[in-house]
């Protein structure tokens, strides 16, 4: 079994609408969206939800006012500065600020702070026209994405080794972060989306260097290669240096665009189109890479 | 004229809806009228680009901003594993009959509480780069602030808040160009911005992760504003929500391949399309009426 993440360093250059096409290709496949933080595969997927589990992510600290004693002591550790003095003197933990260290618990002398789970994240095992899908909802402002990405990438694997699948393709999130880290690490091929514009070929080598100190086979596909011909040409030659293969340029499609705003595939929307066949192209050279790693 | 910070933060949920776009643009709107009294701040530090759009600006200062990681001198331990309980992050790993106390400093949040633990004074801290803060300026006039994450580095949060105290003296106002998402760098970004510019698309994904940002801009109670980009594309769902939720609609940037590619090539300052420059225009006057002039917010 082969683990193909895709990832693209810029959000927005089509990770998702890629991630869709390869799904409508893949045979024995389980997906994984490891966006959790704006998770959208499951609009494309329009999975039926089989399981559903919260996450306990980090814990959040509060202050029992009738047990405070104003002495300050917490407020004076908190490397967070998520300890506030309102104006009538009561200390207050902004909850979006709290780290979930409990060093304030330890410290506080009236042991008038506890701390809790917060349980407002969720993950999901699906079944879906593609085959299952394990995603996630992570509530707005919440911390250790990267915890998550972790968790459902597991289930994704436990599926796949349950099911005899070939293969796990995972939805990436954008960036470079904790989140992207969690989704690189362990993962067979990477697919790395640019598209042809500056910040696109400065986020992508950002994230080729991080790819690189994991142990991972490096693909890319140029997105939209036509709105842009002058920065495909820069993107091949950078692509040259770094000894990654371009597996394909796919042209902006209005088809694609089309295709999402129904909740659809490429395939399922146009039988034919030239963005298609680049992408049959793309999974057949990932099948074909994922028996030599 | 003495005048109050004013800082306003540009959100979107989904990555690539045109956050750097509007950021850039809208700086350069402002510009003008704030006399250059005015920083856009580039909280992106995962994927920093503002910077590409100002190809005249050149390096002012530039500082390397460190994390704590505690070390643990295993000749003073007592091997106890009180530092590996207070651990929230399961950061410490503490084995007793090997002798093997230490600390994975990729999983380590900085956040000090092994060092309360301990009581045999075993554990130092020593500081570990996660990336610059770095400030640039053009003749021009633009100035420009980018915290640029060390690669490798988890600890873009931490980045962010101490971009966000760099030196504001002298200056008006400050836009941040926010990460994408809806987690902590950005509740970090945006929360004490006295109005958040939410950017979206009028597509399927965008109005999904639209909808996330709104219910977070309720939940952190920051007043904030839409603006559509990419309009005429997609279809009208978005438009919809936006009316039921009586969210303002501060303007629409139209869908124009010419635009589209200037963006790609990094120029957006000049020969910009007429109706772009337009709706560009009326985002600026209403942030410049809605929050620095203090006019009534509409909640
Ligand atoms: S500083 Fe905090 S996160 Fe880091 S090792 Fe110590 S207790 Fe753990
Ligand atoms: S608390 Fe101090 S003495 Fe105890 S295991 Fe940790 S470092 Fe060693």
């Amino acid at each position: 079994m082969k683990e193909i993440t895709i990832l693209s360093g810029k959000g927005g250059t089509g990770k998702t609408s890629v991630t869709g096409a390869l799904a409508a290709l893949a045979e024995s496949c389980v997906f994984c969206d490891n966006d959790v933080d704006a998770a959208d595969l499951h609009l494309l997927f329009q999975p039926e939800v089989r399981e559903e589990h919260s996450f306990a992510s980090g814990l959040k600290s509060f202050i029992d006012i009738s047990a405070c004693t104003q002495c300050g002591i917490c407020a004076d550790h908190c490397r967070f500065e998520a300890i506030h003095v309102m104006e009538n003197g009561e200390y207050v933990i902004n909850p979006f600020q709290c780290e979930g260290c409990r060093l304030c618990e330890r410290v506080c002398p009236a042991e008038a702070i506890r701390s809790e789970k917060s349980t407002n994240n969720a993950w999901y095992v699906s079944d879906s026209r593609f085959g299952q899908l394990v995603h996630a909802r992570m509530a707005p402002g919440e911390e250790n994405s990267g915890k998550l990405v972790t968790r459902v990438r597991k289930k994704a694997k436990e599926l796949a080794k349950a099911e005899g699948a070939d293969y796990i393709i995972n939805d990436g999130p954008p960036g470079i972060g904790c989140s992207t880290i969690a989704s690189l690490s362990g993962t067979d091929i990477v697919l790395v989306i640019i598209e042809p514009t500056m910040s696109g070929l400065h986020d992508a080598k950002r994230l080729v260097d991080l790819a690189r100190t994991f142990q991972v086979l490096i693909f890319a596909v140029i997105n939209k290669f036509d709105i842009n011909l002058d920065i495909t040409t820069v993107i091949e030659e950078y692509l040259k240096i770094e000894k990654i293969s371009l597996l394909a340029k796919i042209p902006f499609d209005e088809n694609m665009v089309k295709a999402m705003t129904v909740g659809k595939t490429i395939f399922e929307y146009r039988t034919d189109s030239e963005a298609g066949n680049q992408l049959k192209l793309v999974w057949n050279a990932l099948k074909e890479a994922s028996l030599t790693t | 004229m003495e005048r109050k910070l004013c800082k306003i933060a540009i959100a979107s949920g989904k990555g690539g809806t045109g956050k750097t776009t509007l950021s850039v643009s809208l700086y350069q709107q402002l510009k003008d009228r704030f006399e250059g009294k005015i920083q856009l701040v580039d909280c992106d530090v995962e994927e920093p680009n503002d910077l590409l759009f100002f190809s005249s600006a050149k390096l002012i200062s530039s500082r390397p901003v460190y994390q704590l990681i505690p070390e643990i001198d295993t000749g003073k331990c007592n091997f106890c594993r009180k530092c590996a309980d207070y651990c929230e992050f399961n950061a410490i790993v503490v084995i007793p009959p090997a002798g093997f106390a230490e600390v994975n400093s990729s999983l380590c949040h900085s956040c000090g509480a092994c060092l309360i633990a301990c009581d045999q004074g075993a554990i130092t801290e020593h500081p570990v780069s996660i990336g610059d803060i770095s400030t640039y300026q053009s003749e021009a006039g633009d100035n420009l602030a980018e915290g640029k994450l060390k690669i490798g580095s988890a600890m873009q949060t931490m980045l962010i808040k101490e971009l966000k105290k760099e030196d504001t003296a002298g200056l008006d106002m400050v836009i941040y160009d926010a990460p994408p998402g809806t987690s902590c760098p950005v509740v970090a970004t945006v929360s004490d911005a006295d109005y958040v510019v939410l950017v979206t698309e009028p597509t399927l994904f965008g109005l999904h992760d639209f909808k996330l940002m709104v219910e977070l801009m309720r939940e952190l109670k920051i007043p904030f504003g839409t603006v559509v980009n990419k309009a005429g594309l997609g279809d009208e769902e978005v438009y919809n929500y936006i009316r039921k939720e009586k969210i303002e609609l501060l303007g629409k940037i139209p869908f124009n391949r010419d635009f589209a590619s200037k963006y790609a090539k990094a120029n957006l300052f000049s020969d910009i399309p007429g109706n772009i420059l337009e709706n560009l225009k009326k985002v600026a006057d209403r942030i410049v009426d809605v929050i620095c002039n203090e006019i009534e917010i509409p909640a």
